[in-house]
């Protein structure tokens, strides 16, 4: 049953994404730093290569030339590694991008520990932390192949810098169904529950759902919630999930400290103080393995997740 | 405009520069002052700008790698008539749009900068989009030579030259001074011109403050074709401030009140020298 779900990587939707946008936003193009293989962008490229710039391995001057794009009236898409895009281009992200508030979009594809076998180095469990305190930054991670490309139109149509991270690894589509609508700002119940909500980001909703799976078995109702923009947040959705159980798990292939679960514990504080496990990568670095494995190891699957709740509640 | 117009027109510029630094107590006024000249010449010579449409689609590009030098640009923008000159006491004030380095929210400000090595890379940017559309503008952005012991200048040569973007011209205000002190001292940057030659650049090397060396050196970047030009401007830091002429120390700092008289006075002489050239 299990061989029967479709599964796709988030860049691969990316990549595709581009592609199928191109005709409709002909001030798209696409730029990247010698990785247009592994981001996907590689798909764009073939379709349309005067569209595509590949600045070779400068991930700062990229983000520049972006910036630069974007004052003369093109909508550039930057891509890289969420590890460079978002870590090693950061302050050139920040002060070329974000201060100017330019309309620049950035491709991070890679994010997190599901990149595997390359380990730690290329591991950024930093990136939707460094993003969010960006002033005007949306800062979106989306959860399956339909979400990705949702966001990307999105941002698209969006006048303004945004962030979206994509990963590595095949992930379930979880969001094909004919009533799905994508909003940037906007959360979605996927599973309705009363005993607990668990929040959850990226290639987490799945694990989510599955731990959802597991505690209906045992009697306990949780409700799951998916967030694709980090930022601005859907605090209505959080606020009135936590009014009805009163308890809040977050859950993102990322840092506890920067990323969803923070987000979730600025929000909660403030509005409606309410107990909150952050489930994420517990400060500290990745390592190579297979993605499977490291989701295992880090506590990041459905049973993983499971076994957090279980020790929460 | 001839030169005589050019020289009084910078020399206006360099008061506004000391004005507003003055005024803000705070800022950088050596390296404003070394390059008012190539300020002066751009804004009121060589651009293709609109004062009264800072937005005007095909207009020339500028983008102020070098921000710190914020002053020289404001000062260079408010006398091209972009605001008003009485506005540049508000530098650096809480609740002035001029703030202390270029932000895309003051009139004819194309780039926000001052995070030395960016503004070159948004300029390369602008040049290689004005190229995929086949548009006419052209591109300018200055560096300090200070400013190019950032890695990222080199990233953003190499792309420009790699894409031979001929519509980018670089200039590099080279007047050897850094804040730590002169710049083969601290960490050398020369040779320069060889350097932008290594990454397909055509460079020109001029004096910056000699307007028929400045004019002839555009005119070649215009007819430059198939790479990108940089030109070199050996300059004198703090120029025309007697005691600012050549001295780090004025780098970053805001001359007292004294010192602001005994400035302006340097800068009136100069002026009058002007006029009695006029007059001959």
């Amino acid at each position: 049953m299990a061989d029967a779900i479709k599964k796709i990587a988030t860049r691969e939707s990316y990549g595709n994404a581009l592609k199928e946008l191109a005709e409709e936003f002909p001030q798209l193009v696409v730029l990247d730093a010698d990785l247009a293989a592994a981001t996907k962008t590689g798909i764009f490229k073939k379709a349309y290569p005067d569209r595509h710039i590949d600045c070779g391995i400068a991930e700062c001057n990229m983000v520049g030339i972006a910036a630069g794009l974007a004052t003369v009236g093109k909508i550039p898409f930057v891509s890289s590694f969420a590890m460079f895009a978002a870590g090693r281009a950061y302050e050139q992200v920040r002060n070329s991008v974000g201060y100017p508030h330019l309309n620049v979009k950035i491709g991070a594809t890679h994010a997190g520990i599901t990149v595997g076998e390359d380990g730690a180095t290329h591991q950024c469990n930093e990136d939707l932390a460094l993003m969010r305190t960006i002033p005007g930054m949306v800062v979106m991670c989306p959860s399956d192949d339909v979400e990705a490309k949702a966001a990307v139109r999105a941002a698209l149509t969006y006048d303004g810098p945004v962030y979206i991270r994509f990963g590595r690894a095949a992930v379930p589509v979880i969001n094909d169904r004919p009533d799905y609508h994508f909003e940037i700002g906007k959360g979605s119940v996927v599973k309705e529950g009363t005993d607990v909500t668990i929040v959850a980001t990226g290639i987490c909703v799945d694990s989510a759902l599955g731990a959802a799976q597991k505690l209906a078995a045992e009697g306990i109702s949780a409700e799951v919630i998916n967030i694709c923009t980090i930022k601005p947040l859907d605090e209505e959705i959080i606020i009135n999930s936590a009014k009805k159980t009163g308890k809040v798990v977050t859950v993102e292939e990322h840092s506890v400290i920067g990323g969803l679960g923070s987000a979730v514990c600025d929000c909660l504080s403030a509005k409606l103080p309410t107990p909150v496990k952050k489930i994420g990568m517990q400060d500290v670095f990745g390592e190579s393995g297979s993605a499977a494995a490291l989701v295992a190891k880090y506590g990041l699957d459905a049973e993983g997740v499971y076994k957090s709740v279980k020790e929460f509640l | 405009m001839d030169n005589l117009e050019l020289k009084k027109r910078a020399n206006d510029v360099r008061k506004g520069i000391v004005t507003a630094v003055h005024s803000a107590k705070a800022g950088h006024p050596g390296g404003s002052l070394s390059a008012a000249d190539m300020f002066t010449f751009l804004y009121f010579e060589e651009m293709n700008i609109d004062p009264a449409d800072p937005q005007k689609e095909d207009r020339d590009r500028f983008v102020l790698s070098k921000g710190h030098t914020a002053p020289g640009l404001y000062s260079a923008l408010a006398n091209r008539g972009y605001f008003p000159v009485e506005d540049l006491v508000t530098l650096r004030k809480l609740g002035s749009y001029l703030q202390g380095h270029p932000c895309v929210h003051i009139p004819g400000v194309d780039m926000s900068s001052g995070s030395l090595g960016q503004g070159i890379s948004a300029a390369v940017g602008m040049a290689l989009g004005g190229k995929m559309d086949n548009r006419s503008f052209r591109v300018y952005t200055m560096l300090g030579d200070g400013e190019l012991e950032e890695g990222q200048v080199w990233e953003a040569a190499m792309f420009a030259g790699h894409r031979k973007l001929d519509n980018l011209c670089v200039i590099v205000d080279n007047n050897n001074l850094q804040i730590d002190g002169p710049i083969d001292q601290v960490c050398s940057p020369y040779p320069i011109d060889k350097k932008f030659e290594a990454f397909n650049f055509h460079v020109i090397r001029i004096d910056a403050h000699d307007f028929d060396q400045i004019r002839a050196a555009f005119q070649e970047a215009r007819e430059t074709k198939g790479m990108p030009t940089c030109i070199v401007m050996h300059s004198l830091k703090g120029k025309g401030v007697s005691f600012m002429e050549n001295n780090v120390d004025w780098h970053g700092k805001a001359p007292n009140d004294e010192e602001y008289a005994v400035a302006m006075a340097d800068l009136d002489r100069i002026a009058e020298e002007l006029e009695k050239e006029g007059q001959a």
